[in-house]
């Protein structure tokens, strides 16, 4: 009866999957009509070659590898942080961790095909099967992304089921799919205890392999003995990067997601005050790498070093580099330390100045130190073509695609999990505070002792 | 085994480009047209480097012919991710054009910025198409070359010397540029054999090397100019 009443009170979850609306349609075809140009754009760039875009010597590297590298950096949203929120027993993580989940799946699949995108010959890739030497940078990505993507995906699927078995016992088309994808599963505790295990298993050792993943894309630099690259610190910067990049999105897609399907019952604003002071931690995690970094390279003075250093600084990409530190600090940080400000509104706009400023600085990154080659070159300055932007806004549209689609099929919030948040939790909670107190006989003791 | 190596003296060089010429035709290298040169996408294997020194109106003009410098200890091969380009046992830094992914990490990792891409397919004009070297073939769009050291006159050179039963004799291999120059500024030879004109112009007090301080050991190395 009671579980009957609580199915009752998350209903509104299941009505975007149930109920089609005409707007569902529109942005569909949007979204195609985007990804459509790209992929002509693409398909262009395999005819022509890479001549298509804006790279040129010495600038060969270029939005491509600026966006794999951002999207990577997003990726860490998810999986990373429901699985720290699970493992220190956040309670307040249950609304959030889908969605959280959802992004890394998909990010990961974006990112992970920016690099091919950027091949000269896609057509060879199977030499990195055939013929790939671990010695190289690129492959201990190929394989760390490739572990992320399958552990990530496990992750978002394991904790789905219960849900998809709800959506095939409510007669949910299609239900060849839910009952296909549901795996047989009906709540008995058996399966709640296995279910259980395989979460606690894969949330372990899914943390070991985000944090690799971004420390082995630092490593695509640092292990190059270019200026600016060549640095110790690249693996946890990048790290911190990724992880403040990552939750920016999350609170992004969270104040998007809660407005249009009217989730403000499940995302509260204590959820988004939560969230959005461990941004704010990272905010300044990320300025202290900086520093770090950068002060290292001044004081040493090295002049191939401080050519790349001042081309940040004073020279071309002066603008980007200011427009990063403010982006990534003086907003994020003015607005979330007050607690006027820290509201959604305000979450916001210091969200999206987060990722507008940690995408600047993978471009900030990538760019300038092969801008500053040690030889006297004559230097052009890059310049994204037409290809490279419309590649860009496809791979944000299928994001949203990815988004949309899934919202469709599933529900984005776990239904169960907030059940279980209801029924069990308030109580368990209760109990482990209970445990952290000293007990009462200890207390009796310490009474007599001091008598 | 030879260690072959290239001395390139300053003094000699006029800076009149054609070791750049030689080593174009040579090896097929793609001319790009003006458009896409003024992009930065001039390919050439052999490049001559303009170092100006001093103020106005004290200016020196210097020229450094630069080739791929074959590093003994070389910062490209270490990244590619599939072999694509390695060090042989003579020391030469070849490339295999039909492994190459396109990656361009080499190009991003080389500290002398030598390498090209082929950022389009090369379109020869009618009477160059057919008059490719046979001995290189031609690359497509979408991969990273350089220098060999005319790796394919080596193998000729070796052929030849294998038909008389005999060794390679000194001066029988020369790469495009060292033939081709007309002031002998670029001598090459074998840097293992002490007896050699490379390993002799080596021990000169003029002698350096690009960025000797990055450990990279190049086996290209340069006289410099006396005052």
């Amino acid at each position: 009866m009671l579980a009957k009443q609580n199915n009752d009170l998350d209903d509104g979850l299941f009505y975007s999957i149930e109920y089609t609306s005409p707007k569902f349609y529109w942005v569909m075809f949007a979204l195609f009509v985007v990804i459509g140009f790209a992929a002509y754009s693409y398909l262009m760039q395999i005819i022509i070659g890479l001549g298509v875009t804006g790279l040129a010597q010495p600038v060969s590297w270029g939005f491509y590898i600026i966006n794999f590298v951002f999207f990577i950096g997003i990726s860490h949203a998810g999986t990373l942080i429901s699985a720290i929120l699970r493992l220190s027993k956040a309670e307040w993580r249950r609304p959030i961790t889908r969605m959280a989940e959802v992004i890394t799946a998909i990010v990961l699949a974006i990112g992970g095909l920016h690099p091919i995108i950027d091949l000269g010959q896609p057509g060879r890739m199977w030499n990195l099967v055939t013929s790939g030497r671990l010695q190289s940078p690129l492959l201990w990505d190929v394989t760390s992304i490739s572990a992320y993507f399958a552990a990530s995906t496990v992750y978002l699927y394991l904790p789905l089921i219960p849900d998809i078995a709800i959506l095939r016992d409510r007669g949910t088309k299609p239900q060849w799919l839910y009952e296909f994808l549901s795996w047989g599963w009906h709540g008995t505790p058996k399966q709640h205890h296995i279910l259980e295990r395989a979460i606690n298993i894969l949330m372990v050792m899914v943390i070991p392999i985000a944090v690799s993943v971004h420390t082995v894309i630092s490593y695509i630099f640092a292990m190059t003995i270019q200026p600016g690259w060549h640095s110790t610190i690249f693996g946890p910067y990048f790290v911190v990067g990724a992880i403040f990049s990552g939750i920016a999105a999350l609170l992004i897609m969270m104040i998007v997601l809660r407005k249009v399907y009217h989730l403000e019952n499940y995302l509260k604003e204590i959820h988004f005050n939560y969230l959005s002071i461990l941004l704010l931690i990272m905010s300044l995690l990320w300025f202290y790498f900086t520093f770090s970094e950068y002060l290292t390279t001044y004081y040493g003075n090295e002049p191939d070093e401080m050519r790349v250093f001042l081309y940040k600084f004073t020279g071309g990409f002066a603008p980007y580099f200011w427009a990063m530190f403010a982006c990534n600090f003086l907003v994020p940080v003015t607005i979330l330390a007050n607690k006027k400000t820290r509201r959604i509104k305000g979450i916001l706009i210091a969200s999206i100045s987060v990722v507008i400023g940690m995408w600047l600085e993978r471009l900030i990154i990538v760019v300038p130190s092969l801008a500053n080659p040690r030889l006297e070159y004559p230097t052009g300055i890059y310049i994204p073509s037409l290809t490279e932007w419309s590649v860009f806004i496809g791979a944000i549209a299928v994001f949203i695609l990815g988004f949309v689609l899934f919202a469709k099929f599933f529900p984005l919030i776990s239904v169960w999990e907030i059940k279980e948040g209801r029924e069990k939790s308030i109580s368990e909670v209760a109990h482990r505070l209970q445990s952290y107190l000293p007990d009462n006989h200890d207390e009796l003791e310490i009474e007599q002792a001091l008598k | 085994m030879a260690k072959w190596g290239m001395v390139i003296d300053l003094n000699k060089c006029t800076g009149c480009a054609e070791c750049v010429a030689a080593c174009k035709t040579e090896n097929n290298i793609a001319i790009v047209g003006k458009e896409q040169s003024e992009m930065g996408r001039t390919m050439l294997w052999m490049d001559i480097l303009t170092l100006y020194e001093g103020k106005y109106p004290d200016v020196k003009v210097r020229y450094l012919p630069r080739p791929c410098l074959h590093c003994d200890n070389p910062p490209c091969i270490k990244v590619c991710p599939v072999r694509a380009t390695y060090k042989n046992e003579e020391g030469i830094i070849a490339q295999v054009f039909p492994q190459c992914i396109g990656c361009r990490y080499c190009m991003a990792a080389c500290p002398y910025t030598v390498k090209c891409f082929n950022w389009t397919a090369p379109d020869w004009p009618d009477e160059m198409a057919a008059a490719l070297n046979p001995d290189v073939s031609a690359r497509p769009a979408g991969i990273v070359e350089k220098c060999t050291f005319c790796i394919h006159r080596l193998q000729k050179a070796k052929e030849q010397a294998a038909v008389e039963k005999r060794d390679i004799r000194p001066g029988e291999y020369l790469p495009a540029c060292a033939e081709s120059c007309p002031t002998r500024a670029i001598s090459f030879g074998d840097l293992d054999d002490p007896k050699s004109e490379v390993s002799g112009l080596i021990r000169s007090p003029r002698m350096f090397r690009l960025l000797e301080e990055i450990g990279t050991e190049p086996k290209v190395y340069y006289l410099s100019e006396s005052e």
